[in-house]
């Protein structure tokens, strides 16, 4: 194929990593991953409308430590992806582009998400009373 | 309205050179879309996390309950609605972007507007079966 002949702008690995290129391919990333958040949800609704014998195997499968280690990347990744897309929002309304700015949002940014994650599994299995 | 000597030789209404614009040919509708849509899903996905933390070690009468109660099923309708079309936007771009053969491209992104559409029904009968039929 003639398209694979093409010349290529230098590559990632030639680039130094950065707060800024790092946070942005992170956004993708938990993007992807919340994907699949998307479709253990529909596996979840779809288990309960299949009968308590479905449902009770879905809440297993999210208890064992593989499930509960799944969730708390679905959990993390959904609240670096929601703080990260509201610095988004604020970029598409010509805010905080100056490369100080940048930074200090994106510190913000993953301190919070880690913050809020923590928080969210504490008062989900504080009251319960197991972790 | 027309100002320069090459705008004078455009026939075309400055509308009609900006819609269909972009490798897509969709303008900003995409860009739109998912603005759009992630702003919905902000507070939707703050009330769904929020229930979720106190649905932690529910058994199946609990959670068909909670899912069950009117104002949750609309709720969980339109999260798993925006959250689909979020989704299938964002993977759209990804494979265009890292994808370059055409074929596994096209391949690639009917997959995943098929697969949302599939699960994302699938969810919102789910839903409205545990809410009607109990």
């Amino acid at each position: 194929m003639p398209d694979n002949n093409r010349p290529l702008s230098p590559h990632l690995q030639i680039y130094r990593p950065q707060i800024t290129s790092i946070l942005s391919i992170l956004h993708r990333i938990t993007g992807v991953v919340l994907s699949f958040a998307a479709l253990l949800l529909a596996y979840w609704l779809a288990s309960a409308a299949y009968g308590p014998e479905a449902f009770a195997r879905a809440q297993a499968f999210m208890e064992s430590g593989f499930g509960r280690f799944v969730l708390f990347g679905f959990t993390f990744s959904l609240f670096y992806h929601l703080c990260n897309g509201i610095r988004h929002i604020g970029w598409d309304m010509r805010f905080g582009f100056e490369l100080p700015t940048l930074r200090f949002t994106g510190v913000i940014v993953v301190l919070t998400a880690s913050a809020l994650t923590i928080i969210t599994w504490l008062m989900a299995y504080g009251h319960v009373g197991k972790l | 309205m027309i100002n320069t000597p090459q705008e004078q030789r455009i026939l075309q209404s400055k509308l009609g050179r900006v819609r269909g614009l972009g490798s897509t040919r969709e303008g900003v509708h995409h860009w739109w879309a998912q603005r759009m849509s992630a702003v919905a899903l902000l507070p939707l996905a703050l009330w769904f996390v929020f229930s979720v933390i106190s649905l932690t070690g529910s058994d199946y009468a609990s959670f068909t309950a909670w899912a069950g109660e009117f104002g949750n099923s609309v709720f969980l309708v339109l999260l798993v609605v925006t959250m689909f079309h979020h989704a299938q936007l964002g993977l759209q771009v990804v494979i265009e972007d890292y994808v370059h053969s055409e074929i596994w491209k096209v391949g690639l992104l009917l997959f995943v507007k098929y697969g949302s559409v599939v699960f994302g029904f699938s969810a919102i009968f789910a839903i409205l079966k545990i809410s009607i039929a109990g």
